[in-house]
């Protein structure tokens, strides 16, 4: 059974992620990168993480897509099939940026563990939002401030870049 | 991975019946709303279908149903239909993890009056709401005419930008539960008091939010027709305007459901254990005392509708973000230095 949903999933979850780069309209790709982190919500839940699963739907599907999708509509891309193709030189350097990432994507899975596991052993809390407080606020606590340094200094940025005259404010 | 069939079959008929319910509801909310809206404005109101009017609503149902379908030539016709279409079902979603109920007893047999009490019950309401914005922007958008974008880019930013609010303030509630699962959040309130007592702004702005993400009036500039024709479903006629209609009234319903049972001890009697009545018979009236203090929520959206005037829209974002956000950053400080006092 969770065999059948995890091959229906993948399936979709390809071809999906295939079409956000294969068309031509903005507003298609960004709904189909939307079905796309569904089905990568569907991966979380067969891998009982529930609550990365159901931050993933809220934080990209439901947040950061929905103000994708919002810029594109205000801007009203809807033409960008229509405008001349781009010079061969940013071609080549977005292929060279793109396969450096996929070398160390497929370097960074080459030494991980690939066995069957069972997921009936795991403890009933598995992947539940205590467990995972629990472990973020007492193990990695140092690197989880960090991190959301880091993420206001970013909000930050972009109010300040966002301004179109600093001296009024 | 074996589910066994007693288990599929109840799970079936709830989920059927929890449907339903909606669906009823949100049908004779239509009614209410022109009830209350003739209540507040000393008219009268629908009553020639059917005895005080009954019938108004399946009277509309089968308008909707016979009017002709029109999509515009211009619109993208795949997404013109995707857009109801999420609308409705994401609006049907909610309810899958509302505990309408205590457990009935049959012989031995439980039978738990909820679809399923995951313990990412609150995330997953949020999760289906924010997805639930697609459908108005998929509509507005798709439909190919300035005033639907102008509703849908609305509705949009509105959506967003009151979620924040609700979400802080839902924050605060599960500082003082502790949990996710809004099964046990109402279990706890059976013993405690209800969760009101100790979150009365957390309510307040829990419950404003609600108000702007059903857009409801005073928010409800994404369809403001005044100044947008009809928003974002000015294209849309027949069947897929009752279905953004109907998504909006099954929204009320299902948050009406919600603030119940996070602040007002949803299907919780105050002192029902005292009368020591039989398990059934307290889940029973549990219930109807579920449902009474969701149309009385229903009630307050309408009465708001049909008493105050709409916000501008620089006012309701200034709203949302500088006085509703910070209100809810301070409540779930407060609520924090409250929990490490006492």
């Amino acid at each position: 059974m969770a065999n059948i949903i995890f091959y229906i999933l993948s399936g979709i979850t390809l071809c999906s992620a295939l079409f956000v780069i294969l068309s031509k309209n903005p507003v298609y790709s960004v709904l189909s990168l939307v079905i796309t982190f569904s089905c990568i919500t569907g991966h979380m839940l067969l891998l009982s993480a529930d609550f990365l699963a159901v931050v993933n739907l809220i934080v990209y599907a439901g947040a950061i897509m929905v103000l994708f999708l919002f810029v594109i509509m205000m801007l009203n891309l809807n033409d960008a099939a229509a405008q001349p193709g781009k010079p061969f030189l940013s071609k080549l350097a977005a292929f060279v940026a793109g396969g450096l990432l996929l070398i160390s994507l497929v370097y960074l899975l080459k030494g991980q563990q690939t066995g069957h596991i069972d997921l009936s052993t795991l403890d009933n809390n598995f992947g539940s939002a205590q467990e995972l407080g629990k472990i973020l606020f007492n193990e990695f606590l140092l690197p989880f401030e960090i991190t959301s340094v880091l993420f206001l200094s970013a909000m930050i940025g972009a109010v300040m870049l966002g301004k179109k005259d600093l001296k009024d404010y | 991975m074996e589910i066994p069939v007693e288990f599929l079959l109840e799970k079936t008929i709830v989920v059927v019946a929890v449907f339903t319910i909606s669906l009823v509801i949100a049908m004779y909310s239509t009614y209410a709303e022109r009830k209350v809206s003739a209540l507040l404005q000393d008219r009268i109101g629908p009553n020639r279908a059917g005895p005080l009017g009954l019938l108004q609503p399946l009277a509309d149902g089968v308008k909707f149903f016979m009017k002709e379908e029109i999509i515009p030539s211009s619109a993208n016709k795949a997404l013109f239909i995707l857009g109801p279409s999420i609308a409705m079902m994401t609006a049907c979603l909610t309810g899958a993890v509302i505990p309408w109920g205590s457990y009935l007893d049959f012989n031995g047999v439980q039978v738990a009056l909820q679809v399923t009490d995951i313990n990412i019950g609150v995330l997953y309401i949020f999760a289906v709401v924010s997805i639930g914005v697609y459908g108005v922007m998929i509509g507005g958008w798709a439909s190919n005419n300035k005033f639907s974008l102008m509703g849908a880019i609305r509705a949009s930013s509105q959506m967003i930008s009151y979620e924040i609010a609700m979400g802080l303030a839902i924050i605060a509630l599960i500082m003082t539960t502790g949990t996710l699962s809004i099964g046990e959040i109402v279990q706890q309130q059976t013993t405690d008091w209800w969760n009101i007592v100790y979150q009365p702004l957390g309510f307040f702005i829990f419950m404003v939010c609600s108000f702007a993400e059903c857009n409801r009036t005073p928010f409800d500039l994404p369809e403001c027709e005044a100044e947008l024709v009809g928003g974002y479903h000015t294209e849309y006629s027949s069947m897929k305007l009752g279905l953004y209609l109907f998504a909006e009234y099954i929204n009320m319903f299902i948050s009406s459901a919600v603030m119940s049972a996070f602040y007002f001890g949803g299907y919780d009697i105050p002192y029902i254990e005292t009368l020591n009545l039989d398990q059934n018979m307290v889940t029973i009236l549990g219930t109807l005392f579920f449902f009474t203090k969701i149309i009385l929520f229903i009630f307050l959206f309408m009465w708001v509708r049909w008493t105050l005037p709409r916000f501008r829209y620089d006012q309701l974002m200034n709203l949302g973000w500088k006085i509703m956000i910070p209100l809810a950053i301070a409540n779930i400080i407060i609520t924090g230095a409250c929990i490490l006092i006492f």
